[in-house]
């Protein structure tokens, strides 16, 4: 960052902030985080997986299948669940495409891990600093990334009612191993997600309003807020001060 | 079938050859694994393709068809070689002692007499020499040479194992395993039963294919006996029943012989029918032929038959040809000299060989009527179906009338089964539609035509007008009024010949059976030998107790089983000369001193003593015949004929084609094809997953077996290039056929005469209407060729080709 | 054994049928077992177990076992095509509960051919895979009689049981997405008769009585077969699925591939087991916990807040530019 500072370009070179992302000053600071097809494609997302995990615990053990009643009994959930599959794993896709770049893992992401210990105790201080999302949310995007492809994929293999007859019985067996292990597993990340996002307060306004204060970005992705402030004051000195 | 299906659980070993049984007869054949499981009966099937019976044989041997003759010649010549005959049995009750004339002979695939002019053999030197005493000469030490065993002994020589595996293609391994099983059952107390088929019918020498297996049997001893027989499986549940009340041209009812044109009065007709005994003491059964005949006359034209009019004699048609079979009418048809055809209950286009030419008949008709419960090819033939039908339809005049009829459950009646059992049975549901009773029809088509002839005369009105025509409503006979007037009932009191102030059967009712009937023209009978199916006990072929005391199989209170309720036929013949039962284990009747008891009617006098009267009394002779005399058109003994279409030539006797009396028309000679153009040998057959031409509208049966396929050896494939599946074309020098390929182990490659031999097997049941896939069957492929003594067409054994092809076109799904 | 709620299983197919209406005999009270249910409560009553014995030395391949099935089942399979084969329709299907399986096998010991034929179907397991895999209560019963059921109106059409069966039987309606496959003619069986493809076998090759009777029938069958040179000769009762109610009398006992992949040891597959097993309580208790952990950590944690100065220094950053060094001199992108 200090050779970037040590000779100021035209326009900064943008490592950390995305397509949309931008800071707007006032009190307190408005920092834009998500575009509104972002936060379409989160809710998208989250809603499918939302009615994916019930339906799906449903199927996974008798004492939820009560949940059927939810989508109007298990014929219908049957017949919803993987429908709703494919509405996730699509809308997920445009979400990938969106934020795969700002996920890619960096040597900070390990410092800020070895600290996990003052992450959960909010001690933020003593963390590095860090682009748009931390080794956290990254876990939490690949994660998501790595089990939806295999519950698609094996969604795919048991979806009886269209591709029951393209795959073996112990591959499909297989499938519906792999795909309640990584069912498991995706719920446990979405609570994780979901309770990371509440606990760490002015969070969940980036996915509704799309922007997070100035001090939250501050807290919490301060590379992130410093490369957005600097792109400000560049665009500022081409087109002249806003006032 | 001489003995019963039941019976069949009691044998010791079953011979399926010529047939299919398990696939063809399943539930029949339950009595097969009856026998194998209790009995530890063995099972050989001897089949040129691995048949469902196979699969669950102990012993399984490929075999050409056709050659079935030399096979059961050599078993004949293994257990003379090797002494496996039932000596006492042989001597006492075949004719092997009978000494036959001089000048009969064999040489050259052929006996003596033949005239290659005509295709016919002079049978003048094939029967026996007759003493003074107008009685057969029999030499008991069976040592005069030309006694009928020895002939036998000599005609039967040449078939050695070798000669099986050269004209068969049996392994001679496989042919002596499985005669030395069959040697074992010359014992008395091990039977051996034959099931038989159209694989044995249906050649040009058919006769002579179930002649050679009845000869086997009769030296082993086998024939009479519990477990034993001859027993041909028909084919439709009610096949038995057409012959007996003689739906064939040259019969009338009950095996009565239709007149030719030579016996121009009833003197005539009866002198060549007195069936003399020709041993002494012999009963010689057919003696009664008279009473069976004027009955049979009395039946059929009432009050108009008397004494004096020769009971209308007159009236009966006379054959000028041996038979109208259905071949000579398609023959005439295509020489239009056939205006109008009454198809009842047949589908020709596709049951008759050689389609081509019965399609051609057909558009030759002024009118075609069928009568049918079912949409019928037939009725269709002049409707285009692309490749499956390719007609002209304009060039077709023929006018069409289809009768819808009821099928079996919605009619009454009965059936007779193969084991000669008449049962009744009864309507489980109502006729569709239109849909009438074969008997409304005919009766119908009579009255009408009555009228016709009473209005405008005719050239010989008489043997309609004078029809006796006696029922409740003449519109529609009762099948109860047929059933009663087929037994016979006595048309004036009966009175007892040795007491004639007794009155044995009263004017008007029902006689007891056919020993009642009369030549006076006092009784009357549609067909003796079902007589005793309804008399004053009612209707017995109603009767469903199933008891079956001692379990042999006998059941006599079910149902009624011709003739005179007897279950196994010569069963006399399952006692020794003493009467004593060969096998006591297995007993059928005894001789207690004064008469025969046991769990059967016995095929005998009750009180003809034993070694007095012989058991086949049916037979002149008072036994069977190993040699038959003039009987048979082709020969007294069975001998190798090839198939007119065959990849081999008659190692007999090269230049002779097929069977050399073999009923054949100067215009189908041009159609047989060559081993050069046509390699290899089809043979058609049924699958048991369908009924004929009838269950293709059955959507189930069309669900089991959906399309019409050949079947063809792994090797043939290889060569070929035709994969399991695919589509191939069939084709003989008479048409072609386009069918899916099953290509299977079980059809394997036969060598014959130094010759691979291709067997293609093409099963029939598909046509282009009902609910299965449109298909072609084996017969646009087979030959018009009559077998020798009944016409019989030889749709088992021809030539045809193979090639991989594409899909027919026209749509294969009906 | 208590036969206080009517009449025990049937002890053969072949009897006929009484003209009177008969009540089932087969109720709630007589199961055993029920898909995704715990607390089914013990059955009223122990039916005597019952079998169907298939005797492939017997059985000729004529498919009345298939139409009898059709017929009583009331359902039409389609018609379809030749494909080279004898199988017709091709494979079980939810309108063929049963099908008959030929295969063409040279006996490298004899040389010769044989054509086995078997008679493929549910084999009614002691312990049903499919029951196991099912995720919908009731959809799968099994009463004490030893006859798997599917009950159809409990069915999701979710086609566990297909993943659970170790045979490949239940078949999937895509009509009516419902599960099907033979059901032993339960309702048959309920009313005193047999199965209708027992019934209507020519040859009884499939004999139905109890599974004690059967079994000994199959004795005598085997004992048959042995003296006529099957010395493998034997009952396909597999213990790996506890036995089932359907057996076979199979020639070469010792090879139960042979008849059309007849599984040589089955057993409900491990992956079924761990899946309708540890992975359900594992992963039930995994997600619990984390939901719980959660839920406390923000009960009594502190929660994550931004505070006033940071606000100010962002708005400070975002007013007068990034002057400071970063938090962390030492981190540098790569």
């Amino acid at each position: 960052m200090s050779s970037s500072a040590a000779k100021p370009p035209a326009k900064p070179r943008l490592v950390y902030a995305q397509p949309g992302d931008a800071v707007e000053p006032g009190k307190p600071v408005t920092v834009s985080r998500y575009g509104p097809l972002a936060r379409l494609n989160h809710w998208i997302t989250a809603g499918s997986l939302i009615l994916l995990a019930v339906s799906g615990l449903a199927l996974f053990t008798p004492s939820l299948y009560f949940l059927t009643e939810l989508f109007g009994g298990g014929q219908n959930t049957r017949a919803l669940h993987p429908w709703i599959g494919v509405v996730l794993f699509v809308s997920f896709f445009v979400f990938f495409l969106q934020l795969w770049r700002a996920n890619l893992p960096e040597k900070v992401d390990v410092v800020w891990l070895s600290k996990i210990k003052d992450v959960v105790g909010g001690h933020e201080e003593n963390l590095p600093e860090l682009g748009k999302y931390n080794a956290g949310q990254k876990f939490i995007f690949w994660g998501m990334v790595a089990l939806i492809l295999l519950l698609i994929a094996t969604g795919v293999m048991i979806w009886e009612q269209y591709f029951a007859t393209y795959f073996g019985i112990p591959l499909r067996r297989v499938a519906v191993l792999v795909h309640s292990i990584a069912a498991v597993l995706i719920i446990c990340i979405f609570i994780l997600h979901v309770y990371a996002a509440i606990w760490t307060r002015g969070t969940l306004r980036a996915m509704t309003r799309g922007t997070v204060t100035g001090g939250w970005a501050w807290r919490h992705h301060r590379k992130w807020l410093r490369e957005l402030a600097g792109l400000r004051r560049a665009e500022t000195r081409k087109t002249g001060p806003a006032e | 079938m001489t003995n019963a299906w039941t019976d069949i659980k009691n044998t010791d070993l079953v011979v399926v050859m010529g047939g299919n049984a398990a696939e063809a007869h399943p539930c029949g054949f339950k009595w097969v694994t009856e026998a194998k499981a209790h009995r530890g009966a063995k099972l050989i099937v001897v089949d040129p393709r691995y048949t469902r019976t196979a699969s669950v044989s102990d012993v399984y041997a490929p075999i050409r068809q056709g050659s079935d003759i030399t096979f059961l010649n050599a078993v004949i010549n293994y257990c003379i070689q090797n002494d496996k005959v039932q000596w006492e049995y042989t001597k006492a009750y075949t004719n092997a002692a009978f000494i036959v004339k001089e000048g009969f002979g064999y040489a050259d695939g052929l006996f003596s007499g033949y005239d290659e002019e005509k295709r016919d053999y002079d049978r003048s030197s094939w029967d026996y020499e007759f003493g003074e005493d107008g009685f057969a000469k029999v030499d008991p030490t069976l040592q005069h040479p030309r006694c009928v065993w020895n002939l036998l002994k000599a005609h039967v020589a040449a078939y050695t194992p070798e000669l099986v595996e050269r004209i068969c293609g049996t392994p001679r391994q496989k042919f002596l395993q499985i005669a030395g099983m069959i040697a074992e059952c010359s014992s008395p107390t091990k039977t051996m039963t034959s099931m038989y088929a159209l694989g044995w019918t249906q050649h040009s020498h058919g006769a002579q294919n179930i002649r050679a297996m009845a000869m086997l049997q009769l030296i082993l001893g086998n024939i009479g006996v519990r477990g034993g027989g001859m027993n041909a499986l028909r084919g439709h549940s009610n096949i038995q029943g057409l012959t007996d009340l003689g739906l064939m041209s040259h019969l009338l009812t009950g095996y009565l012989n239709m007149p030719t044109e030579k016996e121009v009065d009833y003197k005539t007709y009866m002198a060549s029918r007195q069936f003399r005994p020709l041993r002494p003491g012999q009963t010689s059964y057919w003696q009664n032929y008279s009473k069976f005949m004027v009955s049979f006359q009395k039946a059929m034209w009432g009050d108009a038959a008397t004494a004096e009019n020769d009971w209308c004699y007159h009236y009966l048609s006379k054959l000028d040809v041996p038979a109208y079979d259905i071949l000579r009418m398609f023959e005439l048809m295509n020489q239009g000299k056939v205006n109008g055809y009454i198809c009842q209950g047949f589908n020709p286009l596709l049951a008759f060989p050689n389609r081509g030419k019965v399609a051609a008949g057909l558009a030759r008709l002024k009118f075609l009527i069928t009568m049918d419960p079912l949409e019928t090819e037939t009725a269709r033939f002049w409707e285009n179906h692309g490749d499956f039908n390719d007609v002209d339809t304009k060039a077709i005049q023929t006018e069409v009338f289809q009768l819808p009829t009821v099928c079996f459950a919605e009619d009454q009646g009965s059936l007779t089964n193969s084991g000669r059992w008449l049962q009744w049975f009864w309507p489980a549901a109502t006729p569709p539609g239109e849909a009438k009773a074969d008997t409304w029809i005919m009766a119908q088509i009579f009255l009408r035509m009555r009228e016709l002839y009473r209005k405008e005369g005719g050239a010989f009105p008489d043997p309609i007008l004078n029809l006796s025509w006696q029922y409740h409503n003449p519109g529609e006979p009762e099948p109860e009024e047929l059933a009663k007037e087929i037994n016979g009932r006595a048309l004036t009191d009966l009175r007892d010949p040795a007491d004639p102030s007794r009155i044995l059967v009263e004017a008007g009712k029902q006689v007891v059976n056919f020993s009642q009937l009369r030549d006076d023209g006092s009784t009357m009978s549609g067909c003796w030998i079902y007589s005793g199916c309804f008399n004053e006990a009612g209707n017995n072929m109603a009767r469903r107790d199933n008891h079956d005391p001692d379990n042999t199989g006998a059941h006599p209170n079910w149902t009624f089983a011709w003739p005179l309720n007897r279950r196994t036929l010569y069963n006399r013949a399952s006692a020794d000369l003493d009467g004593k039962p060969w096998d006591p284990s297995r007993k059928l009747l005894e001789w207690d001193g004064a008469k025969w008891v046991g769990y059967d009617v016995p095929d005998i006098a009750p009180t003809a003593k034993p070694r007095d009267v012989m058991p086949f009394i049916m037979n002149q002779e008072g036994v069977s015949r190993l040699f038959a005399r003039g009987m048979l058109r082709d020969g007294p003994f069975p001998a190798h004929m090839e198939p007119f279409e065959s990849p081999i030539a008659n190692p007999f006797n090269p230049k002779m084609r097929g069977n050399p009396v073999g009923r054949i028309f100067e215009s189908d000679v041009a159609q047989f094809g060559t081993s050069e153009e046509f390699p290899y040998a089809a043979t058609s057959y049924r699958l048991t997953e369908h009924f004929h031409y009838w269950t293709k509208h059955n959507r189930v049966n069309a669900a089991l077996q959906p399309e019409f396929f050949v079947e063809l050896s792994e090797e043939l494939a290889r060569e070929k290039g035709i994969a399991g599946g695919s589509w191939v074309r069939v084709w003989s020098k008479r048409g072609s056929v386009r069918a899916k390929a099953v290509v299977t182990k079980r059809i394997r490659p036969l060598i014959c005469d130094g010759k691979t031999v291709h067997v293609i097997g093409i099963p029939l049941h598909w046509g282009f209407v009902g609910a299965a896939r449109k298909g072609f069957g084996p017969n646009s492929l087979s030959p018009f060729v009559g077998e020798a003594n009944i016409e019989t067409p030889g749709y088992k054994a021809f030539l045809v080709n193979i090639e991989p092809s594409t899909a027919p076109r026209g749509g294969v799904v009906a | 054994m208590s036969m206080a709620n009517g009449p025990d299983s049937p002890r053969t197919a072949v009897s006929n049928p009484p003209v009177q209406p008969m009540a089932s005999n087969l109720g709630a009270g007589d199961l055993i077992r029920r898909s995704a249910t715990s607390d089914l409560p013990p059955p009223t009553r122990q039916l005597t177990p019952v079998a169907k014995l298939i005797d492939v030395s017997k059985c000729i391949g004529c498919k009345a076992c298939q139409s009898a099935c059709i017929e009583w089942n009331d359902t039409l399979p389609a018609v379809g095509e030749n494909v080279g084969v004898y199988e017709n329709p091709h494979d079980l299907t939810e309108n063929m509960f049963t099908l008959m399986r030929f295969t063409e096998w040279v006996n490298p010991a004899t040389d010769s051919l044989e054509w086995l034929i078997r008679k493929d179907g549910c084999m009614h397991c002691a312990d049903p895979g499919c029951l196991k895999a099912c995720p919908a209560p009731g959809a799968i019963v099994q009463y004490s009689n030893g006859i798997v059921d599917f009950i159809h109106e409990n069915c999701i059409g979710c086609g566990y049981c297909v993943k659970g069966c170790p045979f490949n039987i239940p078949r999937i309606s895509k009509a009516d997405h419902r599960s099907y496959k033979c059901t032993l003619c339960s309702d048959r069986v309920a009313v005193g008769q047999g199965p209708a493809c027992a019934k209507a076998c020519p040859t009884q090759a499939i004999v139905f009585g109890t599974k004690e009777d059967m079994k000994k029938h199959a004795e005598g069958r085997i004992a048959d077969l042995k003296s006529r040179g099957y010395s493998q000769a034997g009952l396909y009762d597999p213990p790996g699925v506890g036995g089932t109610h359907v057996m076979y009398v199979l020639h070469h006992a010792d090879k139960p591939q042979i008849y059309a992949g007849l599984p040589e040891n089955p057993s409900i597959s491990p992956l079924v087991q761990s899946w309708k097993g540890v992975t359900k309580y594992v992963g039930m208790a995994a997600m619990s916990m984390l939901a719980v952990g959660s839920v406390i950590h923000g009960v009594f944690g502190r929660a994550n807040r931004v505070s006033r100065e940071e606000e100010e220094e962002a708005e400070r950053l975002v007013e007068q530019g990034d002057e400071t060094p970063p938090h962390d001199p030492r981190e540098r992108r790569p």
